[in-house]
């Protein structure tokens, strides 16, 4: 059996969709975190495979990647530093909380 | 590689060059020398704005790409940059008695520096022409605006408005990215200018997925409103110094970056799929905005949706997919920077006196403080667009754009625009109305803003004064618009 790209993107795409779902449910700030990590994962696994098998001739789409896993790494510094600002106002970091401000 | 192509990032270079002096005057000046940075910073921008008008007045105003095609800068390019440009020194100015308080002793040098990074941010996203440069450009602007809403430390506001900035921030440029993915797995490029050739005549359910996660992603930013609701809570909770600078300087950018992107980019599906989710989104966007600033009493959260609104209004020169669109959009954008910044220059040096932001507070606030009550209310007319002040012209001249369009739907949305206006001098006015006509036994007492309070809100009312009756703005402006090279792109 021939592995071929549909078989990298269906996961991508159940990825995605599993973080869209997270980030909607979880109450948990570092669980949606986490959730949106999977999105920004799957969008890098789409480029790489989008690349590697339907214009295997040029590096556009890693390198996208490559910058893509920085920007990710340093979003998550910076919601972690916030998160943790959270945990020192609120003392937990449950989403619940933090309902001071509404419509 | 050739290096003088850096020469062609002009306003960049002198962007990056003011905030390492920033930099460096917040790290190595002495203690007692550190009052004075935030007039520093101002005057700094204030040189690199007149700068870059001296340069586009006297150089060449022909569109350069460097880097292979990734950067272009034109006189267009140069012309929106030059407002953001104002409209920073502003914002600069006003937030001058707010960094020299006490709670900001040991941040004010970060406020700065920040400020100045997403503003390179929102350079590279106007001048982007490669989506890897637009993505960085895009990051940088919206990342540590994140840290700039957590400013305020002591106040718990602060923190939970940076929570949600920052994951809605994130969760939006995941589903930009996912957008870009699918359009790069149909071009095989992310060159604008070869995506736009790729995609000419193309027509797919991807496709349209792709263009539905960019909308999505870039509405975020600019608070369209499905993707609206991160805006009032981050408004009222961010210092009032970033909250003006969130909702013009940030999107001012953003509305541009936007244009070039479903022109350069999208343009060959104006007709077939875009028009008509940009219908759509104005439509919600204005009538939503409207109904929910009604009943605000917060004033930051007020204005939150009144730019909510304004945001539909500026989508209009999208819509409108020609020169005179584009022309009036970056006008509307500087009428709008002008009148909101006046808005909240009134409400942060009452703020920085007071503590009081609701608008309750502000009954009788005619007899107490009248200079401020006028500044207020002619920022009020302008946004509502009452004649003699910039906001009807700028309104007027993105209405004409919209129906030079010709399509009868689009007068259908510039109807519903209009009858949108009227709601909105409901709520604008309930402002000026607690000022001048409504009594009450605990008004705010008479108070001297500081002296950079007042600049700031003399230059705001002059603009609001001038933009809208001195002709060479908008005349330029169209111009500059008539001859850029995106034209191409509207025709096709």
């Amino acid at each position: 059996m021939e592995i071929t790209a549909i078989y990298y993107l269906l996961p991508a795409l159940i990825m995605f969709c599993c973080g869209v779902y997270g980030f909607i449910t979880r109450k948990n700030m570092i669980a949606m975190l986490v959730s949106l990590e999977l999105m920004l994962n799957a969008v890098d696994i789409n480029f790489v495979v989008f690349n590697r098998y339907l214009y295997p001739e040029q590096t556009e789409g890693m390198f996208f990647t490559l910058f893509a896993i920085a920007i990710a790494a340093a979003e998550t510094a910076l919601a972690i530093a916030i998160i943790i600002n959270i945990f020192r106002a609120v003392r937990n970091i449950d989403v619940r909380s933090l309902n001071e401000m509404k419509f | 590689m050739d290096y003088s192509q850096f020469l062609a990032m002009k306003q960049e270079i002198a962007l990056l060059v003011v905030f390492l002096l920033v930099f460096l005057y917040d790290t190595f000046m002495p203690k007692s020398t550190q009052k004075a940075l935030p007039g520093v910073a101002t005057v700094l921008m204030l040189v690199a704005t007149a700068a870059g008008f001296c340069c586009q007045c006297f150089g060449s105003s022909c569109a350069t790409t460097a880097f292979a095609g990734m950067y272009e800068t034109s006189a267009v390019i140069a012309a929106i940059k030059g407002i953001l440009n104002v409209g920073v020194v502003i914002v600069l100015l006003q937030s001058i008695s707010w960094a020299n308080g006490e709670q900001m002793l040991m941040r004010r040098g970060e406020f700065y520096e920040l400020l100045l990074v997403t503003l390179f941010g929102m350079y590279l996203m106007i001048s982007a022409r490669h989506f890897l440069l637009f993505i960085i450009g895009l990051e940088s602007a919206s990342l540590p605006l994140a840290a700039m809403v957590a400013l305020d430390k002591n106040r718990y506001e602060s923190h939970e408005a940076a929570v949600k900035y920052m994951l809605t921030a994130v969760f939006s440029s995941a589903i930009f990215m996912m957008g870009l993915s699918f359009v790069y797995g149909l071009t095989g490029s992310l060159y604008f200018e070869k995506i736009y050739f790729a995609l000419t005549g193309q027509m797919s359910i991807m496709l349209v997925m792709a263009l539905a996660f960019v909308i999505a992603g870039v509405g975020f930013k600019l608070s369209l409103v499905p993707f609206h609701l991160w805006t009032a809570d981050v408004y009222q909770g961010a210092p009032t110094s970033v909250t003006s600078y969130l909702s013009v300087i940030s999107k001012g950018a953003a509305a541009f970056a936007f244009l070039v992107i479903l022109c350069q980019v999208f343009g060959s599906l104006y007709s077939q799929v875009w028009e008509w989710m940009l219908y759509a989104l104005i439509i919600l966007t204005i009538t939503v905005g409207n109904l929910f600033a009604i009943r605000q009493r917060n004033m930051k959260r007020f204005l939150a949706f009144s730019s909510i609104s304004q945001a539909g209004y500026i989508m209009l020169g999208v819509i409108a997919f020609n020169a005179m669109g584009m022309a009036a959009m970056m006008y509307y954008i500087l009428v709008y920077i002008f009148s909101n910044l006046a808005a909240f220059g009134v409400i942060g040096a009452i703020e920085h006196a007071t503590g009081k932001v609701s608008m309750d507070d502000y009954n009788g606030l005619y007899r107490t403080n009248p200079r401020l009550s006028v500044a207020m209310m002619l920022a009020m007319f302008s946004l509502a667009g009452i004649p003699p002040f910039a906001g009807f012209f700028s309104k007027f001249f993105i209405f004409t754009g919209a129906i030079n369009q010709g399509s009868v739907a689009i007068y259908v949305l510039v109807l519903i625009a209009l009858i949108n206006t009227i709601v909105s001098l409901y709520y604008y006015l309930l402002v000026v109305k607690a000022m001048f006509i409504s009594d009450e036994e605990c008004q705010i007492p008479s108070f001297r803003s500081t002296c950079s309070e007042r600049l700031g809100l003399w230059i705001t009312v002059a603009g609001i004064l001038a933009l809208g009756i001195v002709s060479f703005f908008y005349s330029s402006l169209l111009e500059l618009s008539e001859v850029s090279s995106m034209n191409m792109y509207f025709i096709g």
